[in-house]
């Protein structure tokens, strides 16, 4: 008896958590298929309305009104480049300079990895304002590459990587040298097979990192045609149905990644410590 | 490093030159930028600048805004830490415990994590709106909500926008450290102890320990730099500047105001900060507490 009692104390608790955290998304989601009309005279509204294909469609195609020059359909894109991007660039540049700090005999080693890893301690809010002035001497301003390779000068790949090389066990290069193997040839026929999960791993992560960034795009863009989705939520304007319906659509990438890709996010987020 | 490597003159760079540009070219040229600003004044017109010391870390230690900033960051990192540490805890415990539905629990509770901190913030500006928010009207029914003239409610907005989703992160570390603890040294503790809110803070909780010192660095970390989107969505530092983090400030002064020695010196105060953390991680936790 008590055994049931005690059980239904955390199921409760439990409950309370998850109302917590989904009721407030929900809301906007119901709210986001209704009309404006009906929202402006009964406010936020916890059951769905008939408004959903309408407002959504809406949104995701029309070019005036929402925003001026740009479609939430074309924002989309811009983050999904920029995302991919920076999820890409990080994978291949951490994945080869943990392999060169990790399997080479290199002069100045230890000054090349603090040259490499102090860089943790500067996020790029701290250096916002010069790194823009950066990019515009370099005319990357409004443009893709703008905004994917300050995101991607980042140690935190490379740590991941260079962790991971070094529970590998040092008979496979061993093998490989006694057959004669070249480093590019390891490099390529081993190691990065070896590392097809971390690769996923770091490459999910960066991606969310990257879609998820705010601050930057906001620096860096002053033509709608690069804004993107995180960033174009503070500007957008349209009417309040609208809105909702973007800040919902907004939040679909990243949490469809997150629920079904859990063990391998989960497993990205403990690198990360 | 490994017993064996590669002996070569040049590949090795070939594999680290990629990355050791970008970082050159994308991290060292704008923090080389960022030390020059702090210790150069230029003049108002932009035309000239001359090597000023330290006068731009006076003027900012001298302004009573910086402090206030300061203020503000300590308060809503505690309060965060404090707050998201002590749900994300009890729901983790509770999700430990349960026999049914357990990766229902985790799945429902770890999707926020993955929402940007913008997005949080204008969902948030939605729920305390004067005109639609359920929380602004409930509050406002309880003592007269108003948060862009009263500093205690606008620390209460942000405060709720900026632990939300934070709650999920806690959850998930707690969760994971809780399953690491081994089931024998639970099973002793039964036999020890019957009181199960005793067992928790004698035997369970100093086990917790580590997840719990690298939450608090998580959190302190969350709480000074991505709460940046929470602020710009929500009260824009609102009711005066009372709620502006340091990040925030240095943002608004250098990007806004223009004044790059002051954001520059502000820039380079936060640096010291974080690498005091760092430092602080890494020698007295990472060395004193033994995970077994």
């Amino acid at each position: 008896m008590t055994k049931y009692i005690s059980s239904s104390i955390n199921h409760c608790i439990l409950l309370m958590g998850l109302i917590i955290m989904i009721v407030p998304v929900w809301i906007i989601f119901a709210s986001s298929t209704h009309t404006s009309l009906f929202i402006n005279t009964n406010g936020l509204q916890f059951f769905l309305g008939d408004n959903f294909i309408e407002n959504y469609s809406r949104v995701l195609f029309k070019q005036s009104g929402f925003f001026n020059e740009i479609t939430a359909f074309k924002m989309f894109f811009n983050s999904f480049v920029m995302a991919t991007g920076i999820a890409t660039l990080s994978v291949i540049t951490s994945l080869m300079a943990a392999y060169g700090l990790v399997y080479f005999k290199i002069k100045y080693a230890t000054i090349i990895f603090w040259l490499i890893f102090i860089t943790l301690l500067v996020p790029l809010e701290l250096r916002i304002m010069p790194s823009y002035i950066v990019m515009s001497k370099l005319n990357l301003v409004n443009t893709f590459a703008g905004l994917i390779l300050p995101i991607s000068a980042s140690a935190i790949a490379t740590f991941f990587f260079r962790q991971f090389y070094k529970s590998i066990p040092d008979e496979l290069l061993e093998a490989a040298k006694l057959d004669g193997t070249s480093s590019w040839r390891f490099f390529i026929d081993f190691l990065v097979p070896l590392s097809k999960t971390m690769i996923a791993v770091v490459f999910i992560f960066m991606f969310v990192f990257g879609y998820n960034q705010y601050l930057w795009p906001l620096i860096m863009t002053t033509s709608e045609q690069y804004w993107t989705v995180v960033m174009g939520l503070k500007t957008m304007y349209g009417s309040i149905s609208d809105r909702f319906a973007f800040v919902i659509m907004s939040m679909i990438p990243p949490v469809v990644i997150i629920i079904f890709l859990q063990k391998l996010f989960i497993q990205g987020i403990f690198q990360n410590k | 490093m490994k017993k064996v490597q590669f002996k070569s003159s040049y590949s090795q760079y070939i594999f680290l030159a990629p990355q050791l540009l970008i970082l050159l070219i994308f991290l060292y040229w704008p923090i080389i930028q960022t030390f020059r600003d702090a210790f150069t004044i230029q003049d108002a017109f932009g035309f000239g600048s001359y090597f000023a010391g330290f006068d731009n870390f006076l003027f900012v230690f001298s302004d009573p805004s910086y402090y206030t900033a300061f203020k503000f960051t300590i308060i809503y990192s505690f309060v965060i830490t404090l707050i998201t540490g002590s749900i994300g805890l009890l729901l983790a415990v509770q999700a430990n415990k349960v026999l049914h539905g357990k990766n229902v629990y985790k799945t429902l509770l770890i999707w926020p994590y993955a929402i940007a901190p913008a997005v949080v913030g204008v969902m948030a500006n939605y729920f305390f709106s004067e005109r639609y928010g359920l929380l602004h009207h409930l509050f406002n029914n309880l003592w007269g909500f108003n948060w862009y003239e009263d500093v205690f409610d606008a620390y209460i907005y942000v405060i709720i926008a900026g632990s939300w989703k934070q709650i999920s992160a806690n959850f998930i570390f707690f969760l994971a450290g809780l399953q690491a603890i081994q089931k024998t040294v639970i099973e002793a503790s039964i036999i020890d102890c019957k009181s199960n809110i005793r067992r928790f803070w004698t035997i369970t909780f100093p086990l917790l320990m580590p997840t719990t010192f690298f939450l608090i660095i998580i959190n302190i970390t969350y709480a000074f730099f991505d709460t940046f989107g929470i602020i710009d969505t929500t009260t824009i530092g609102a009711p005066g500047s009372e709620t502006k983090t340091l990040v925030y400030k240095a943002y608004i002064d250098g990007f806004k105001g223009l004044d790059l020695g002051s954001a520059g010196a502000q820039s380079i105060l936060m640096m010291i900060i974080v690498l005091i953390i760092t430092i602080f991680q890494f020698r007295y936790i990472e060395g004193k507490i033994h995970y077994n």
